[in-house]
C-alpha cells in the first residue's frame, strides 16, 4: 500500500486498519459523492446517489460486460460444472425470471407465510443453541451463536444436511473472501470464485438429483420439482442462498450484540420490551450493517451523469451502501444509534431490484436472537472493544466476540 | 390497530407481506393490497421493513413523535384554529399542528358522520369484500381536537372570522383551513338518478352500498372511464360480473394519461373482460314501475339491460358554502398561493385562511405556474402539511407546496402510477419494459412552448405499469 497522503478515503476504508472504525473515512468520501479511483472505478458513497444508481436501469450487475470476466473459463476437471451468475449477477428479464422462480417458494405472492412461519422452529434453535451455554463463563457469540444460528436455519430451508456444514462452509468462505476487493484483481478474483462455485455446483447437483427422488418441503426440493429453472440455474440459486445465508446474518447478529453492549440503556430497554427489537434491528441496519457494499460490482452500460461527473460506460461502480445510511443529508444525526429514528430508510439491505432476497429471514433470525440473547444471558460483558474483524471490508463484522457471562436464564 | 398505505411510496418490495401476511397482500406480483384490520405486533413490523416507509399506523405514523416537532422560532399566536373538512386533509393537518408544538384549540368541521377515513381503499378493497368499509377509519391518536361531526359548513364571515354552521351555531377562528374536499358529480338527470341501482362511488356509504348491490350479482353499466369507473369496472371482472363501460373519449383514462397509454389500458380491460364502449355517452337510463333500474341507452343507439349503473362522472368542489364570502372559491375549487393562502375574489391573498386538499387550486412552478387542482391522495397529504405549517408560522419560516403530483391506481392486476401531470404532454414514450407484459414505464414530455422535463428513468423494484 502507497504512502497514506497518496491514497484514496476509499483505500484507506478497505486497508484492514480502518476496519474496527470505518465510519469516519465515511465523512471523508462523502465529500466527492462520486468518486473516480486510481484504478478506474467509481466509488458513491451519497445517500441520494447511491439510491439513484440503485434504480437505474443503465448500471449492471451482470459483470460479463466485462469482457476480460466473460471470458473466464475454468478447466473441467472431472466433470465440475461452471456454473452460469447467479440471479443477483444478473440484469432484467433474467434476472426478474430467476428470482421470481425462487420468490415463488419463498415469499408473496406464492407463499407468503413462508417465513413469518419459521418463527417457532427458530425460537427452538435457538433456545437449544442457548441452553447449551448454560455452564459457560466466557462465550463468543460467533462460534457459539451468531453463525450456527443462520447455518442451521438456511440448511433447514433450502434442504442442505447441517452435517455437510465443514465442507460448504470452507468454499463458502472462499467465495466471499473473492468479494473482498483486497483480495486481488476484479479477474483474479471471480477465477476463484468460478472454481469454488463449481466444486459447490457439483454437490449440490448430487443434493438435487437426491431431492429429486425424494422431495422435502425444502426449497431445493422445490426448485427441482417444479421444473422451472434449468438445472444450472438452480444450482447456482442454491448455492447464493447458501452462501448468502451462511456469511451475512452472522455479521448482523454480531454486530448487533457489539452495539447493544455499547449502548447499555438500549440493551436494558430491549430487555424489559421486545416489540422494541423491531426497530433496533431496522436501526442496526443502518448504524452496522453487515454489508457495507454489495459484492457483486456493478457496471455503467452507458455514461451516467451524476453528482457533476460522468461515469463513462464500461466503468465499474463500487456502491458503499453503509456509508449512505450514515449520510447526514439524509439522516440526522447519522453516527448516533437511535433505535427510536423516525423515517429510518437505511440501505442496509441495498434497494432496487436487487433489494436483499432474504431481508425477511434476517429480520426474523436478528429479533428472535437478540430478543433472547438480551433475556437469557446473565450480565454479559464484553471483553474486548473493539474485536478484532473478519477481513473483508464488505461483509463486516468481528471474527469472535468473547463475552463474559454469569450463567444463562433458563427458557 | 388502523393502518394506511401510502401506495404512491410503495414499491412492491413486499416485505411487509413476509412480516404481516395475513394483513397484506401481493395478489398479482405487484399491487399491493391491504385488509383494515389488523394485528399490532404484527403490522409494527411490516411498517418498520417498509423500505420506503409507506406503512403508516396509529402508532406514531399520522402523527410522528412529539420530539421531530419542527419548533422554529417563528411562531405566530394563533389560539383558535379551525378546519372545515375532517377527511385526509384535515386530519394531517390537524395532526402537523399538534406535532409542530401548536397548542391552542383545535376544531374540525365534517360533514359526513363517523370517523375520518381512508379513500383509496374503497374503490379496490372494499367492493371486493377484502376489506369492511369500518376497517379503512384512518389512524389517530388523540389529536386535542373538538370534532364537529355531521355537521355541514354553511357560511364563511371574513371579517367576523367566523363559519356558519349548518344547525345555526358559529366556530370561530384565528386561522381557517378549507380542506373541505370535493364529491362525486350526480348522473345529471335527478328522476333518472333516483332510479334504485344508479349510484356513486365516493363515500365509504356509497362503497357498503355498491358492495352490497355487487354482491347480488347484477349487470353493471359503468359510465365513464376515468379512474373510479375503471377501477370499479375492475372489480366487477374480478367478482366475475358481466359490466360494459362506458367512456365518451377515445380510451379509458384518457384525460389523465392521454391516448397512447388510454389504448394501452382499453386493450387491458378488453382482455379482462369488459364490455368497453369508447366514443358513446350514455343518453338515458330507464326503470320499472318500482323504480328499479332496467336499462340504458346509448348515444349510438344501442340499448343495455344492466340493474346497477356506476356514475363515475368525476367531481364537484364543495365550495357553494363560500359564496358570498369574498375567497376566490368556484367551480374549479378555491385559489390559494403555493404557501396555500386563500384568495380573495380579488386575487390578493388572505393571511388567515389557508386551503389545502381536493378542493385547493394553486399555482405549481414547475408547471409555469399554472393553477391546479389536484385530486389525489399524495397531494391531500403533503399540502395538507404545508398548509398547517404556515398557519403557526412567521412569513419568513413558511414554506412553499412544491411537490409533484404523484398517484397510484390498482386496477386489472397492474398498479399504475404517475409522477407529474401526464395531461400536459404533448409527447409520450415507452422508455423501458413491454406494454405485452403489462410492465413498462412511460415518460410524457412537454416539447412545444416551455422546456421538457427530463422523463423518468428509475426502474422500480416490482411495480408493474408504471406510467
Amino acid at each position: 500500500m502507497a504512502t497514506a497522503y497518496k491514497t484514496t478515503a476509499y483505500e484507506r476504508f478497505l486497508d484492514y486498519a480502518s476496519r474496527g472504525d470505518p465510519y469516519p473515512l465515511f465523512w471523508e468520501l462523502r465529500k466527492t459523492p462520486v468518486a473516480q479511483q486510481p484504478d478506474g472505478s467509481y466509488v458513491v458513497s451519497t445517500y441520494r446517489e447511491i439510491v439513484s444508481l440503485l434504480h437505474d436501469p443503465r448500471v449492471s450487475s451482470d459483470l460479463r460486460n466485462l469482457p476480460e470476466i466473460a471470458n473466464i473459463r475454468i478447466p473441467a476437471e472431472e466433470g465440475v460444472p461452471q456454473l452460469p451468475p447467479e440471479f443477483i449477477r444478473r440484469d432484467p428479464p433474467d434476472h426478474d425470471r430467476l428470482r421470481a422462480a425462487v420468490m415463488k417458494h419463498f415469499g408473496p405472492p406464492g407463499t407468503p407465510g413462508r417465513v413469518a412461519g419459521m418463527e417457532p422452529r427458530l425460537l427452538e434453535i435457538i433456545t437449544e443453541l442457548l441452553d447449551g451455554l448454560a455452564d459457560r463463563q466466557r462465550i463468543d457469540v460467533v462460534d457459539d451463536f451468531a453463525y450456527p444460528l443462520p447455518v442451521a436455519v438456511i440448511c433447514e430451508l433450502l434442504g442442505v444436511p447441517r452435517e455437510d456444514e465443514p465442507l460448504f462452509h470452507r468454499w463458502s468462505q472462499i467465495s466471499v473472501e473473492t468479494n473482498d476487493p483486497t483480495t486481488g484483481t476484479i479477474v483474479e478474483r471471480n477465477r476463484r470464485r468460478f472454481e469454488t462455485l463449481a466444486k459447490l455446483g457439483q454437490y449440490l447437483d448430487g443434493l438435487a438429483d437426491a431431492h429429486l427422488q425424494n422431495p422435502g418441503d425444502d426449497l431445493l426440493s422445490a426448485l427441482v420439482t417444479d421444473g422451472e429453472m434449468a438445472r444450472p440455474d438452480v444450482l447456482s440459486t442454491s448455492a447464493l442462498l447458501l452462501i448468502a445465508g451462511h456469511e451475512t446474518t452472522v455479521n448482523l447478529i454480531t454486530n448487533a450484540m457489539l452495539t447493544l453492549l455499547r449502548h447499555p440503556e438500549v440493551l436494558d430497554r430491549l430487555r424489559g420490551d421486545p416489540g422494541y427489537a423491531v426497530k433496533v434491528v431496522e436501526e442496526l441496519l443502518r448504524y452496522e450493517p453487515p454489508i457495507h457494499m454489495p459484492g457483486p460490482r456493478r457496471t455503467a452500460l452507458e455514461d451516467i451523469d451524476i453528482a457533476g461527473t460522468t461515469i463513462p460506460k464500461g466503468s465499474v461502480i463500487i456502491l458503499v451502501l453503509a456509508s449512505g445510511s450514515r449520510d447526514p443529508a439524509r439522516f440526522a444525526d447519522p453516527d448516533r444509534f437511535d433505535p427510536d429514528r423516525a423515517d429510518n430508510q437505511h440501505l442496509g439491505f441495498g434497494g432496487g431490484i436487487h433489494f436483499c432476497f432474504g431481508a425477511p429471514l434476517a429480520r426474523l433470525e436478528t429479533r428472535l436472537a437478540l430478543t433472547q440473547l438480551v433475556q437469557r444471558l446473565i450480565n454479559p460483558r464484553l471483553v474486548v472493544d473493539p474485536p478484532t474483524y473478519r477481513h473483508p471490508p464488505n461483509l463486516r463484522g468481528p471474527l469472535h466476540l468473547p463475552l463474559d457471562i454469569d450463567g444463562v436464564r433458563a427458557a | 390497530m388502523r393502518v394506511v398505505v401510502d401506495l404512491t411510496k410503495c414499491q412492491g418490495y413486499g416485505q411487509c407481506v413476509f412480516a404481516a401476511p395475513d394483513v397484506f397482500r401481493m395478489p398479482h406480483d405487484e399491487a399491493l393490497m391491504y385488509t383494515g384490520d389488523a394485528d399490532r405486533d404484527k403490522v409494527l413490523r411490516a411498517a418498520a421493513a417498509c423500505p420506503v416507509q409507506a406503512l403508516l399506523v396509529d402508532q406514531e405514523g399520522i402523527l410522528g413523535r412529539p420530539e421531530d416537532a419542527v419548533r422554529g422560532d417563528g411562531r405566530v399566536p394563533v389560539d383558535r384554529i379551525v378546519i372545515v373538512g375532517a377527511s385526509l386533509a384535515g386530519m394531517r393537518a390537524a395532526a402537523t399542528l399538534r406535532r409542530e408544538g401548536y397548542p391552542g384549540s383545535l376544531t374540525l368541521i365534517g360533514k359526513e358522520p363517523g370517523e375520518p377515513y381512508d379513500r383509496p381503499p374503497l374503490s379496490k378493497q372494499v367492493l371486493t369484500s377484502r376489506a369492511a368499509a369500518v376497517d379503512t377509519r384512518l389512524p389517530k391518536r388523540e389529536i386535542g381536537a373538538e370534532w364537529m361531526r355531521g355537521v355541514a359548513a354553511v357560511g364563511l364571515d371574513l371579517d367576523g372570522r367566523r363559519v356558519h354552521l349548518a344547525d345555526g351555531r358559529a366556530v370561530e377562528y384565528d386561522r381557517l383551513l378549507i380542506a373541505a374536499g370535493v364529491r362525486a358529480r350526480p348522473w345529471p338527470n335527478p328522476q333518472e338518478a333516483a332510479l334504485d341501482g344508479v349510484v356513486v362511488l365516493r363515500t365509504r356509504e356509497d362503497a357498503e352500498d355498491l358492495r352490497r348491490r355487487l354482491a347480488a350479482g347484477p349487470r353493471v353499466l359503468v359510465i365513464g372511464g376515468g379512474f373510479t369507473g375503471s377501477e370499479s369496472a375492475s372489480v366487477c371482472r374480478e367478482l366475475g360480473l358481466q359490466v360494459t363501460l362506458a367512456e365518451r373519449g377515445r380510451a379509458p383514462l384518457v384525460g389523465a394519461l392521454g391516448e397512447v397509454i388510454g389504448g394501452i389500458a382499453a386493450d387491458m380491460q378488453r382482455a379482462h373482460g369488459v364490455d368497453l364502449r369508447c366514443g358513446v355517452t350514455v343518453s338515458a337510463l330507464e326503470g320499472d314501475r318500482d323504480g328499479r333500474l332496467r336499462r340504458a341507452r346509448l348515444s349510438d343507439g344501442s340499448v343495455l339491460d344492466v340493474e346497477l349503473a356506476v356514475a363515475a362522472l368525476g367531481s364537484v368542489c364543495n365550495v357553494e358554502w363560500l359564496e358570498g364570502s369574498g375567497l376566490a372559491a368556484g367551480p374549479w375549487g378555491v385559489g390559494c398561493d403555493a404557501g396555500c393562502r386563500a384568495f380573495e375574489a380579488n386575487g390578493m391573498v388572505r393571511e388567515d385562511v389557508f386551503v389545502a386538499g381536493d378542493v385547493a387550486r394553486f399555482p405549481h412552478p414547475v408547471y409555469g405556474y399554472q393553477f391546479l387542482t389536484l385530486e389525489h391522495w399524495g397531494n391531500a397529504a403533503g399540502q395538507a402539511r404545508v398548509a398547517a405549517h404556515n398557519m403557526i408560522s412567521e412569513p419568513e419560516d413558511r414554506r412553499p407546496h412544491l411537490a409533484l403530483p404523484v398517484f397510484w391506481s390498482a386496477q386489472f392486476d397492474v398498479n399504475i402510477k404517475s409522477v407529474g401531470v401526464p395531461a400536459f404532454a404533448d409527447e409520450v414514450a415507452i422508455v423501458q419494459g413491454s406494454v405485452a407484459d403489462r410492465r413498462f414505464v412511460a415518460a410524457y414530455a412537454i416539447t412545444a412552448g416551455s422546456s421538457p422535463r427530463s422523463p423518468s428513468t428509475r426502474r422500480s423494484g416490482w411495480t408493474s405499469t408504471v406510467t
